[in-house]
């Protein structure tokens, strides 16, 4: 990596990651008398693929529920492009334009998979209940252009011949990839995805590896994930964070952070003396 | 024609209309249920509180008029004016609103994720307490609705049966207008939840409440959203019971009559409520006028329950319910 300034850096294959997108200072997150973050600060650069790691109840998940607002920390700050982001509701992030998957896939089961996706354009509708309910002109028109950027979407992610079907129906590799692209549609500056390899077999993960370097090279969205597939992770990220027990061990790119004794230890459970 | 087989058209002919009203005050049921997992006993009560409130607005009543004369020694039953039905039906549309904001912000909205069985407790007691509620508001009188709907024969069936068949039939213009407007209601209704942004909202958090926040949708809204529709639901057929059979007390029970037809219909389904409503409107109609004068009549009373019962032995889900499959 090259010099890391507030600008940004160069990376090793070459693209220019830009500022802080994300900064998230000292936060630390209790339930109960549980510690599950205890004072963790990193940031996420405007372009960059940002992995989280840790053993199981290193507090990935918790710290990816603060970013995206389902968990309100005790302490701490988290910034947003710039600005000191006020207490908000989960619903009032995904409209800032985070968008994210979850660990164990939230999709609505009971619907298409071409609704499903289109439910991910719902922060991008404007036009009110009385336009809706009368189903005339800009509503129409609005539709219609959400419906192709949804099309685009299914293109990429290439789903189109489930594109009708009953997601309830699918197995598991492809609801995760209906669930990124429920999150795709959004446009999200910022994409947050949950262990998105999670339970699936060494092709699924090529494909979906393919898939989060493609969005990222295509939108240029601003990506950061939380795996447990250690090879996995140093192929696809640019910098990672890596956490056990609630404390940040590690922060750097994937050599600096595989040779850092201390993440050695923790994570891959090799003793040394 | 044999008479018997006219007379039967006609109450085949009048059983339909009066499964038209039944579905209506189903579809309020069938609506809130899809979209929230409550099944709201007060449904019946709201469409009686809808009516009231309507009667109220139109004919200028104070409201709360005992409760102010009874604590300041007034004497104030009446503002004075009257109200036209248009600007009445949409003020009372106002205060459904505001009820079904309430109906969140001081019930639902604390019981999130509780038991079904909780959130239809909380239903009836809301149901109890909107009873009382209306009757303090508005007082406990029976009350003549007329927001300009034609009642009465229609002249036109009349005639134009007596010249085919020489009997002419007895079809009441209201029930005729219950059924367009009926019709016109689950229309509006299903374009708005199959298309538009807020019904693809409503669905979704139907489904799940987490992937739904995860895509921007306020939970609050939407659930005020949909206990707003089930209260413009309840608001028409309030305006139908009433303008029929007057706004009186008794209108709440007509929920009761709603039970049958959604374990007929299935309890998810929109178009099951409407045909629910008609197999009972039809069949407590035909079975009164074929078996009732062996058995001694009032077979009205029963007729609807017991059809809903054999239903619950064969077919749980009702005609059009989702299959319930338990996965071991």
């Amino acid at each position: 990596m090259n010099q890391m300034t507030e600008e940004g850096y160069v990376t090793e294959d070459g693209r220019t990651i830009g500022g802080k997108l994300m900064e998230m200072k000292h936060i630390s997150l209790r339930f109960g008398g549980v510690k599950a973050i205890t004072d963790i600060s990193f940031d996420i650069r405007e372009g960059e693929i940002r992995a989280i790691i840790g053993p199981n109840g290193a507090g990935k998940s918790s710290m990816l529920n603060v970013v995206s607002g389902f968990y309100v920390p005790q302490e701490g700050e988290v910034w947003f492009r710039g600005e000191k982001r006020p207490q908000m509701r989960p619903y009032e992030v995904a409209r800032q334009g985070i968008a994210r998957t979850f660990q164990n896939i939230a999709l609505f089961e009971g619907m298409s998979v071409l609704d499903n996706v289109m439910t991910g354009r719902l922060t991008h509708m404007q036009t009110g209940i009385a336009a809706q309910a009368l189903w005339k002109g800009k509503a129409e028109r609005e539709e219609v252009e959400n419906r192709e950027f949804v099309e685009k979407i299914i293109d990429f992610l290439e789903i189109q011949a489930i594109r009708k079907t009953p997601v309830a129906n699918l197995p598991y590799g492809m609801k995760k990839r209906v669930e990124l692209a429920r999150a795709l549609a959004a446009e999200p500056k910022l994409l947050l995805l949950d262990e998105p390899m999670a339970g699936m077999n060494v092709e699924e993960k090529e494909d979906m590896s393919r898939f989060v370097l493609d969005v990222n090279d295509e939108f240029g969205t601003t990506i950061a994930l939380i795996e447990h597939d250690m090879g996995v992770v140093m192929d696809l990220s640019d910098r990672v964070v890596v956490m056990d027990y609630g404390k940040k061990i590690g922060d750097g790119t994937p050599d600096e952070v595989r040779n850092n004794q201390d993440v050695i230890d923790a994570y891959l459970g090799v003793s040394h003396d | 024609m044999p008479e018997q087989v006219l007379w039967g058209m006609e109450v085949f002919l009048n059983g339909l209309m009066a499964g038209v009203l039944y579905a209506l005050v189903a579809l309020g049921f069938v609506l809130i249920f899809k979209a929230s997992g409550i099944f709201n006993f007060s449904q019946g009560v709201m469409a009686l509180f809808a009516a009231l409130t309507l009667v109220g607005i139109m004919e200028g009543q104070v409201p709360f008029s005992h409760l102010i004369n009874a604590a300041l020694g007034t004497d104030v039953h009446h503002f004075g004016w009257h109200v036209p039905a248009f600007a009445a039906i949409l003020l009372t549309m106002g205060v459904m609103v505001l009820l079904a904001w309430a109906v969140n912000q001081f019930i639902f909205r604390h019981l999130v994720g509780q038991e079904p069985i909780i959130l239809f407790m909380a239903t009836i007691g809301l149901a109890y307490f909107l009873e009382g509620f209306g009757d303090i508001m508005w007082g406990s009188d029976i009350k003549k609705l007329d927001v300009g709907l034609p009642q009465g024969i229609n002249g036109m069936i009349d005639e134009v049966t007596y010249n085919i068949f020489g009997y002419g039939f007895f079809i009441d213009n209201l029930d005729i207008w219950a059924t367009v407007i009926a019709a016109l209601l689950v229309i509006v209704l299903t374009i708005y939840s199959q298309y538009s942004k807020q019904g693809r909202a409503l669905r979704a958090v139907a489904d799940d409440h987490q992937a739904a926040l995860s895509v921007g949708i306020s939970l609050k809204f939407i659930w005020v959203l949909v206990w707003s529709i089930a209260g413009f639901v309840a608001l028409v057929a309030g305006i139908m019971w009433g303008t029929k059979s007057g706004v009186q007390f008794s209108l709440s029970l007509i929920a009761l009559k709603a039970l049958p037809v959604l374990m007929l219909g299935g309890f998810t389904s929109i178009p099951g409520a409407i045909v629910g409503g008609l197999i009972i409107g039809v069949g407590e109609k035909l079975f009164e006028f074929l078996v009732g004068s062996m058995i001694g009549g009032a077979t009205e009373n029963w007729f609807a329950y017991v059809l809903a019962l054999i239903f619950l032995v064969f077919r749980p889900q009702g005609l059009f319910g989702e299959k319930i499959i338990e996965r071991v």
